[in-house]
């Protein structure tokens, strides 16, 4: 059976190219990049490299940046690093949508510092979009950071960085945002968007796990997370993942080059997809806005149904996609993205998400729209809450819990 | 809100002929209630109705913990199915409603307590999903707990360990410290403050007299009263202005 990819948000395919790259560094060319002798100082030369083109994508200076393990590290080292560098200012601004890594970081800084802090997760609109005057009004004198995401992991849904950014520099607060969904398959230009602190992960683009990112403008305070050694200028100890370091930058490389073709081929596949899945599947809805939005990534609600039972009927068929229903992530409620965004109970437990790249093909996404509707139907047989007069309606459940 | 639901058709002998399931929910869920009407035809009513949660988890060769609400569901389904064809009201939905995220009721705590013999919140969540929404209902669950050990209420200690102020210690030492200090030195100037409230290490005051219109009194409020606070009572103390 063939595996239909569509959950490139969760993490992507390593590219042939960037494990080739790679490969060397796990054999012949073992060196410490820290080393003096020439064994090292050429693995050394290869990190720089990558550094240089890692930053070339970003439109960033290659000193600015800060290899880790993940996105998680790069956005705990950001926002922790804020808060030391102004002790005094206990107040962070972020988003009821962020990922894990910035939200449960955020909601757990109490405990982390032994300070009390005080976090504005800012609302979202039903279609996800955020409101800048709500921003603007939240931040304070005694705002340390804001944290917001360039792009929403389940909806895709772009937020209005630059603004944001400079609404934040113009009031001296510190601003990160977690690029990991962004980061290659939009434009990002660092030299015009006054971000202090972007995290980005290598997984999403089409690099190995295990490597990250953290962008820090020059300039900017600074406070390590990582203690030890003099690697990254003292900014981040332990030797250097090399390998992954070498690959994250052929990826960026391609990624560059690849952007027009998944803004442009990516994004028809996508929509198409979209469109298809719309209008032969009724009750089904669009979550997030239509435009705004990643153009790999689509999240759809089929009403009456629940999420995990869809994705399980998919693999059967080989087709791997994500869903924010309560049953697949362990606990009772919806996502906290869906509900932030208020989507209605019985829809956000049967929301769907497909996230695209550019290895899709055409006979994959025609694949998907064959294989699922009858999926959707069969389920809804078997639910109590689809009944005849549903049919043809649209946005018609109600909610009847507290889980908006 | 009820997530399933059974039918079931009686032959002549009062034997289960046929039995069919609707539900919206995980794999677990359709599992449970396929396996149910697996588990009742061909058996009569009386003998269907002694079947349990943990009897249909046991079928499917068990349940993850976390899902094992599932299989009381698919039980709960059956129950009204049954109490449906007696005309008779479902026993289960006449209590009191305790978790209004999910519609559960004390009586179906209850149960689910003596018969999986549950002894945390989580476990009750696990198993009635109760206490999984909001969290308002943890107090109560706790209570159900408690009544179904027949223990009392444990007395609250409070904390004695050195270094931790309660709140009341918190507030007593602050305005030792307003008063002695930080209020004779506003005075000179012709302001005063007061002490509004005081929330973990957040102390809320108020600027009076001539602090009012002073254009330094953030300054005073930061630089001095704060490290005045931090000083003598918490390092950890941040003092906010009260509107």
């Amino acid at each position: 059976m063939n595996t239909v990819y569509m959950d490139n948000n969760a993490t992507t395919r390593v590219a042939p190219e960037v494990v080739e790259v790679m490969l060397p560094y796990y054999s012949d060319l073992y060196g410490n990049p820290s080393s003096m002798h020439t064994f090292g100082g050429q693995v050394g030369r290869a990190v720089e490299e990558a550094r240089g083109r890692i930053a070339a994508l970003l439109g960033a200076q290659p000193d600015e940046l800060i290899f880790t393990s993940c996105g998680t590290e790069s956005d705990s080292t950001a926002i922790l690093s804020a808060l030391q560098s102004f002790p005094e200012k206990r107040h962070i601004v972020t988003t009821r949508v962020e990922h894990p890594a910035v939200k449960n970081l955020c909601e757990s800084l109490d405990k982390l510092t032994g300070h009390k802090h005080r976090i504005t997760q800012l609302p979202v609109n039903s279609d996800g979009t955020l409101d800048l005057k709500l921003y603007e009004e939240s931040l304070t004198d005694e705002t340390a950071i804001v944290s917001a995401m360039w792009a929403n992991n389940e909806t895709g849904v772009i937020f209005p960085i630059k603004e944001m950014a400079q609404i934040a520099k113009s009031r001296g607060i510190l601003f990160h945002t977690d690029a990991v969904q962004a980061v290659g398959k939009i434009p990002i230009n660092l030299s015009q968007v006054p971000i202090d602190f972007l995290s980005l992960s290598g997984h999403k683009l089409h690099a190995p796990k295990g490597i990250g990112v953290l962008y820090v403008r020059k300039g900017t305070p600074f406070v390590p997370f990582i203690i030890g050694g003099h690697q990254e200028h003292g900014r981040r100890g332990g030797t250097e993942n090399v390998a992954s370091i070498v690959g994250l930058g052929k990826a960026c490389e391609m990624a560059a080059r690849q952007m027009q073709d998944e803004n442009t081929r990516v994004k028809a596949l996508r929509d198409k997809l979209e469109d298809g899945l719309l209008t032969s599947i009724p009750n089904s809805l669009l979550n997030g806005h239509k435009t705004l939005r990643l153009p790999n990534t689509t999240n759809i609600s089929f009403e009456y149904v629940e999420g995990e039972a869809i994705l399980l009927h998919l693999d059967r068929f080989g087709i791997c996609a994500s869903s924010g229903s309560a049953c697949t992530s362990g606990s009772l409620e919806p996502s906290h993205v869906m509900r932030a965004m208020g989507v209605p109970f019985t829809a956000a437990h049967g929301s769907i998400r497909l996230s695209l790249s550019v290895y899709n093909t055409e006979a994959e996404v025609d694949f998907v729209l064959e294989k699922l509707p009858p999926v959707i139907a069969q389920l809804r047989e078997m639910s109590p809450f689809w009944k005849s007069e549903h049919k043809g309606k649209v946005g018609s459940s109600q909610c009847k819990c507290s889980c908006s | 809100m009820r997530t399933g639901s059974a039918s079931f058709k009686l032959d002549d002998t009062g034997r289960i002929a046929d039995a069919k399931f609707k539900t919206f929910g995980c794999a677990s869920a359709i599992a449970s209630s396929s396996a149910l009407t697996e588990m009742i035809k061909g058996i009569p009513l009386v003998e269907a109705e002694k079947i349990t949660n943990e009897d249909i988890a046991e079928y499917l060769g068990g349940l993850p913990k976390e899902k094992m609400h599932c299989s009381v569901m698919g039980r709960e389904a059956l129950e009204a199915a049954i109490a449906y064809y007696r005309g008779i009201p479902l026993p289960m939905a006449e209590g009191e409603v305790v978790c209004e995220c999910f519609g559960v009721t004390d009586l179906e705590v209850k149960r689910a307590i003596a018969e999986s013999n549950l002894r945390t919140v989580e476990e009750i969540t696990n198993f009635t999903k109760a206490g999984g929404g909001c969290g308002k209902c943890h107090d109560r669950l706790e209570e159900l707990l408690r009544e179904a050990r027949h223990e009392v209420q444990q007395q609250i200690i409070p904390d004695k360990r050195p270094g931790r102020l309660t709140n009341i210690q918190k507030i007593k030492r602050i305005e030792e410290v307003l008063e002695r200090e930080i209020r004779p030195a506003l005075r000179k100037d012709g302001g005063d403050i007061e002490l509004i409230d005081v929330d973990g290490d957040f102390v809320m005051v108020s600027l009076r007299g001539a602090c009012v219109s002073c254009k330094k009194s953030q300054t005073t409020l930061k630089e001095y009263v704060e490290k005045k606070l931090r000083e003598q009572v918490l390092d950890t103390l941040i003092v906010e202005e009260g509107k």
